[in-house]
């Protein structure tokens, strides 16, 4: 994990100092190495017995779970970007 | 929405073919999916070095963002404490356990096996996996219906590694150093809140 940030960091260094040059294909890359990366991922789920077979039972338990984690974070996070929001209003009116 | 059906159809078509076998997971292994995520976050790192706006906006950040990681932790927990009501079979502090992997699937259920068993640590399993699945998929529903710092919070522990480039793509550049603060947070809260609630 602290490879692939070390990636990034001497990627942020390198795209820093080449900051006159523009790099246009960059952000299709990103998408085609999303599209990849998330295929294998799908490799790797749809070739793990145990995965497809406890989709059935647990894994409804796993998803009803999942969803109360997610909306409840989700809800959380709306309030916090509401409030940031409405402090940034305020502080433009006074 | 459009970008939301293109990234599951790519997920979809890797389940498929693996499960019928078409691509040997063997052939592929772990190694292609780390070097392209190196290649991945070299290139982000490069669109976030290269672009001087980026820079520019970092230091415009609004110190009450640092308090997402709070937001991510007492939204999950509470979401997961509330729907154990509904599942029979399963105790509070059992949800909030497999809650508290945010994401983090590999370590998390491999703690909650340690602690509590193959079933729970199985639910872990899926229940991060999903977690991160809806994370890269959803990114563009949640900004639109639970504004920009949905994504991250959705993202939970993996929001400095695997789902980064999916929230700059919805959210915007301007929250890569929140998302990747929130994930290094939300990464060691992990093992700690695991254990806590197995212990009860």
């Amino acid at each position: 994990m602290f490879i692939a940030i070390g990636f990034m960091v001497f990627g942020g260094i390198l795209g820093f100092l080449l900051r006159k040059k523009e790099f246009r294909n960059i952000s299709k890359i990103i998408t085609i190495l999303i599209w990849l990366l998330l295929f294998i991922l799908g490799l790797e789920v749809g070739a793990n017995p145990q995965i497809i077979s406890g989709l059935g039972n647990i894994g409804v338990e796993a998803l009803i779970i999942t969803f109360a984690a997610v909306f409840g974070s989700a809800a959380v996070a709306l309030l916090l970007w509401k409030y940031i929001n409405n402090r940034r209003k305020e502080l433009h009116e006074e | 929405m459009k970008s939301s059906i293109v990234i599951v159809s790519f997920f979809v078509l890797g389940v498929l073919f693996g499960h019928f076998e078409i691509i040997q997971v063997s052939a592929v292994d772990n190694d292609i999916s780390f070097y392209a995520l190196c290649c991945l976050m070299f290139c982000v790192g490069l669109s976030l070095g290269n672009d001087s706006n980026t820079l520019k906006r970092f230091t415009m950040i609004n110190p009450r963002f640092y308090l997402l990681p709070v937001a991510t932790i007492v939204g999950t927990l509470l979401g997961c404490a509330i729907i154990s009501f509904l599942l029979p079979g399963r105790s509070v502090m059992e949800s909030m356990a497999v809650g508290s992997g945010f994401g983090y699937y590999s370590l998390s259920s491999i703690f909650i096996t340690e602690y509590k068993g193959a079933e729970l640590g199985t639910i872990a399993l899926l229940s991060n996996i999903l977690r991160e699945i809806m994370a890269l998929l959803l990114a563009p529903l949640f900004v639109k219906y639970f504004g920009k710092l949905a994504p991250i919070s959705v993202g939970g522990a993996t929001t400095m590694d695997t789902t980064l480039p999916i929230i700059l793509k919805f959210s915007g550049k301007e929250f890569a150093v929140i998302s990747v603060f929130h994930g290094f947070i939300l990464d060691l809260s992990v093992p700690v809140l695991v254990t806590i609630f197995c212990s009860f």
